[in-house]
């Protein structure tokens, strides 16, 4: 029996420990925000926190995060009001959508630990996610307007 | 006055409508049928609502509901297009609920993504269904109130009579009006007074997609869903020859191994039934990684397919192809395109006496150019829900042609169409791609055979490696100067694995008086698509490259030169069948030369390239500025000029501009599928490379043409000239010409060498 915490939500699973936690969440749980894009840590579709650090959940056994606290995009925020999805939505980011999670789950963890990102940062910090779509300016502009949004509300 | 011709009577709209169930279109499973414009309202599905056409249905409380008939993948159709019909609808947009429609082609227009055309096809239709729902609410009211239709006025989804000062909502209406007959003729407003479309709206599932909620193909699921891969041969030109399945079976979860025809011998495939493999072989389990695990216990044995033989029919006359069995390898393929150039090819449009021309040439000028097989790698690998039995068949997930799927499920299923659903959820890209339906006729087979509902799922391997690629091209340029560098003679000639990419028709054909195109092609059994603005995606990195560099030899600036070709194809256009507007292309290239403030001093140290491209239907022009930044090429800034006539939604417009220009950066700069021995060589994205947020542009401005012509379309056209202008502006960061893609590698190893400008003929 494997004890899981997501979302702040308990659950015990039977399950093999070697499945990577991408497909527990996806297949098991049902929480499908968390996308399938290549299955080996490149393109950051599937990027959710463990801990509050941002992990790669196709490569990531569900073993790893037993008993720890994983985030979601389904729990980022209780109304769809992070300072990052606020953002998306002003800037209109999305194009086909489906690299989003991640990118706003890699972007969460970014402004956690850096209130201010200059566009280096953001560089660094979100390479490892892939847009086919070309989304990636209006990335760098929703995470700045984030970093602002949250700048003043913690004002 | 614009008339609208309405396509179907009410009769046969409602038997349609009967045909398809009513309550169908909120049955996804797991996918919330609505999608709220406001996300604060919630909408009682047992609300009774009332059908006006098949685009919209309006509730008593006056919620506007709005069907999205075209397939989203990214593109925002599904704000756009309903934005049209709120338009003449005259509804409040913040009242209204968009959804995707069903698949009925009768009932719902063409419902085809793909060739720039969603917007174009349906700007008329949508704007008379629109204006027929306004006029039946009118004719309602005026009933009601007993007043003349003339006298009743609308306003964001309200009904006025001014002289009696009676009003009411559409809702209290609706029932009313839907018994009214869907009216002909209906006038429709005057563009100079839009004002739904032409201002920005929020994209409809923005909210949805930023809290992870289903949407895709991938995120729908059934009670009791099985999930099924298919492992393919690992090489174009192999087939399956046996397998053992003993381990697989013995691995947790999984049900079943076995094979599958694809399509029986001598079936006629239509243009968009293109597929890699035949004989399937096929695992079936409970859990997707289960599956893929125990998919690597299969042990199979591959042989060589030998040539094999295709039957087309479609649209054309039905013949037999053959498709070769080599094993490809790039370095073969481009030996043999080499080979090929050399030879005779098929004449596809000439003026003039180009060969006299060139004779007499004081100068000729002669560059060859080369493009690699792309993948589309959409995000969303290729997937699809089938529930298939004896009687029906149920299919659910991202596709661009439902209407070119179905007739084929039908052949292959043998179930008349009508017993066949397809729902169509959002795409995660598509690019072209998801055209092919093979992976909807292969999961629908899969269903069949097990008597489930399957899920069939290609992993980014599966997807990469399948085929379906942009194709492998060349294309070698030729013009012809007089003494005093007067271009008299221009001359194309390209190739390509299996079919070169040239418009013989465009620019700069009708513009030079001896003017040659010609073009060649070789058979393979690698297969290809579509892929964002086909062929032109070459063309105007070959094209434009050549234009450039020509400026530059005839001492030209680069957007002078095209103007002044532009000028001649407008008022002595050479030939017939000029696919172009010469003004509306001079028109894009005057917007970004004063939008860059091209030759201005200060932009002078600039590295600087430019390239234009009419393509679907519409005009595009890019300046790119590039540096080297950190010893790579990397493109700082880039000003866009588009004519796409109307524009619906500007700020997503903007945002498609914008993505259409990163991914050509990155498919230009890095884009590359190769082969050896007929196994890709790229399988995932460690060795494909995408472009990356670093790589992305400091800066894209994007303008648009302000005009009135009806729209004429957005996806593609951006995409193409964006290779020629990284092309041109390499040109000016490293001093080198770049005429083989993708350009990276290259640029880093000409960045090496000293600054020498190369010597030119
Ligand atoms: S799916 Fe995990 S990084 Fe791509
Ligand atoms: S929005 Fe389509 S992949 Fe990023």
């Amino acid at each position: 029996m494997l004890k899981l915490n997501i979302n702040k939500k308990n659950y015990e699973l039977n399950i093999d420990p070697d499945t990577p936690l991408l497909w527990v969440l996806r297949d098991v749980i049902g929480l499908v925000g968390t996308k399938y894009g290549c299955g080996v840590a490149q393109c950051g579709a599937c990027v959710v926190h463990l801990n509050g650090e941002a992990v790669r959940s196709c490569v990531t056994k569900v073993s790893r995060a037993a008993g720890q606290q994983v985030v979601t995009i389904e729990g980022l925020s209780v109304n769809n009001d992070h300072p990052l999805q606020k953002a998306w939505l002003e800037l209109d980011v999305s194009q086909c959508g489906y690299c989003q999670a991640g990118q706003i789950m890699s972007a969460a963890v970014l402004l956690n630990e850096n209130k201010n990102p200059t566009d280096k940062d953001i560089n660094n910090a979100m390479e490892g996610n892939i847009c086919r779509c070309g989304t990636y300016l209006r990335i760098h502009q929703a995470i700045h307007l984030a970093a602002e949004i949250q700048r003043k509300g913690s004002k | 006055m614009e008339q609208s011709k309405s396509t179907q009577s009410r009769r046969s709209f409602l038997k349609s409508s009967l045909l398809a169930g009513g309550g169908l279109m909120i049955s996804f499973a797991w996918l919330p049928g609505v999608g709220l414009a406001d996300t604060s309202k919630d909408v009682d599905p047992a609300e009774q609502w009332n059908e006006l056409n098949g685009y919209i249905k309006i509730s008593s409380d006056n919620i506007i509901r709005i069907f999205n008939p075209n397939p989203e993948f990214g593109q925002n159709v599904m704000t756009s297009l309903p934005m049209i019909i709120a338009e003449e609808l005259e509804a409040d947009w913040e009242k209204i609920v968009v959804e995707m429609g069903p698949h009925d082609n009768i009932k719902l227009g063409p419902q085809f993504t793909g060739g720039s055309n969603s917007v174009r096809m349906y700007w008329k239709p949508l704007r008379e269904a629109g204006a027929a729902a306004r006029h039946m609410l009118i004719q309602a009211a005026a009933q009601t109130w007993n007043v003349p239709m003339e006298e009743v006025t609308t306003k964001a989804g309200m009904l006025y009579h001014a002289k009696s000062g009676k009003s009411g909502t559409y809702g209290s209406f609706a029932s009313k009006a839907s018994g009214i007959p869907i009216p002909q003729g209906i006038k429709l407003k005057d563009v100079k007074n839009l004002n739904v479309v032409r201002n920005s709206k929020k994209n409809v599932e923005g909210s949805k997609i930023v809290s992870g909620k289903p949407l895709f193909g991938l995120d729908y699921k059934q009670e009791g869903m099985l999930i099924a891969m298919i492992q393919h041969p690992p090489a174009f030109g192999m087939k399956l020859q046996s397998f053992d399945a003993s381990q697989a079976l013995q691995m947790p979860g999984i049900k079943d191994v076995f094979t599958l025809e694809l399509y029986e011998d001598g079936f006629e495939q239509g243009g968009f039934d293109t597929r890699t493999f035949n004989d399937l072989l096929v695992i079936v389990g409970n859990t997707t990684w289960k599956v893929m695990n125990a998919r690597k216990k299969l042990i199979v044995q591959w042989e060589a397919a030998g040539d094999t033989k295709d039957t087309m029919g479609g649209r054309g006359a039905k013949r037999e192809v053959i498709v070769p069995g080599e094993l490809e390898s790039t370095s073969t393929q481009f030996e043999k395109m080499q080979e090929y150039a050399k030879k005779p090819a098929q004449q596809l449009r000439k003026d003039g006496d180009p060969e006299t021309a060139f004779k007499n040439a004081a100068q000729i000028i002669e560059r060859t150019y080369n493009a690699p097989f792309l993948a589309h790698n959409c995000m969303e690998p290729m997937n699809f829900f089938a529930h298939v039995t004896d009687e029906k068949a149920l299919l659910a997930g991202p596709l661009q042609a439902p209407g070119w799927t179905e007739p084929t499920l039908s052949k292959i299923l043998k179930l008349p169409a009508d017993k066949i659903e397809i729902q169509m959820t959002r795409m995660g890209g598509g690019f072209g791609r998801r055209a092919y339906g093979h992976y909807l006729s292969e999961a629908a087979l899969i269903s069949k055979k097990v008597k489930a509902p399957i899920k069939l799922i290609y992993t980014r391997e599966d997807d990469m490696t399948y085929g379906i690629y942009r194709p492998m091209y060349t294309a070698t340029y030729r013009a012809a100067l007089d003494a005093n560098k007067n271009l008299i003679a221009f001359h194309v000639k390209g190739g390509g694995i299996p079919e070169h990419a040239i418009h013989a028709n465009r620019f700069p054909a009708g513009a030079v008086d001896n003017y040659l195109a010609e073009g060649w092609q070789i058979p393979s059994n690698i297969t290809i698509g579509a892929f964002r603005a086909p062929r032109s995606n070459f063309n105007a990195a070959a094209e434009q490259s050549f234009l450039d560099e020509l400026a530059e030899i005839m001492g030209k600036d680069p957007i002078d030169f095209r103007l002044e070709l532009l000028k001649r194809a407008k008022e002595n256009p050479v030939g017939k069948n000029n696919e172009y507007d010469p003004d509306r292309y001079a028109g894009i290239l005057k917007l970004v030369k004063q939008k860059s403030g091209w030759g201005k001093p200060e932009n002078k140290n600039r590295n600087r390239g430019v390239a234009a491209y009419f393509c679907h239907n519409s005009y595009a022009a890019h300046v790119v500025d590039m540096v080297m930044k950190n010893g790579h090429p990397f493109v700082e800034s880039v000003y866009s000029a588009i004519d796409c006539g109307i524009v619906i939604n500007p700020d997503a417009a903007t945002n498609m501009v914008e993505g259409a220009v990163i991914d050509g950066i990155g498919n230009t700069l890095f884009g590359r599928l190769s082969h050896k021995d007929g196994v890709p060589e790229q399988n995932n994205f460690h060795s494909y490379r995408m472009i990356r947020h670093s790589e992305a542009p400091n800066k894209i401005e994007v303008h648009f043409v302000q005009n009135d012509i009806d729209p004429t379309g957005l996806g593609e056209p951006p995409f193409p000239p964006v290779f020629g202008a990284v092309a041109n502006a390499l040109y000016k960061t490293t001093n080198r010409r770049y005429y083989n893609q993708p350009f990276f590698e290259q640029a880093l190893q000409s960045t090496n060498k000293p600054k020498i400008r190369r010597s030119i003929q």
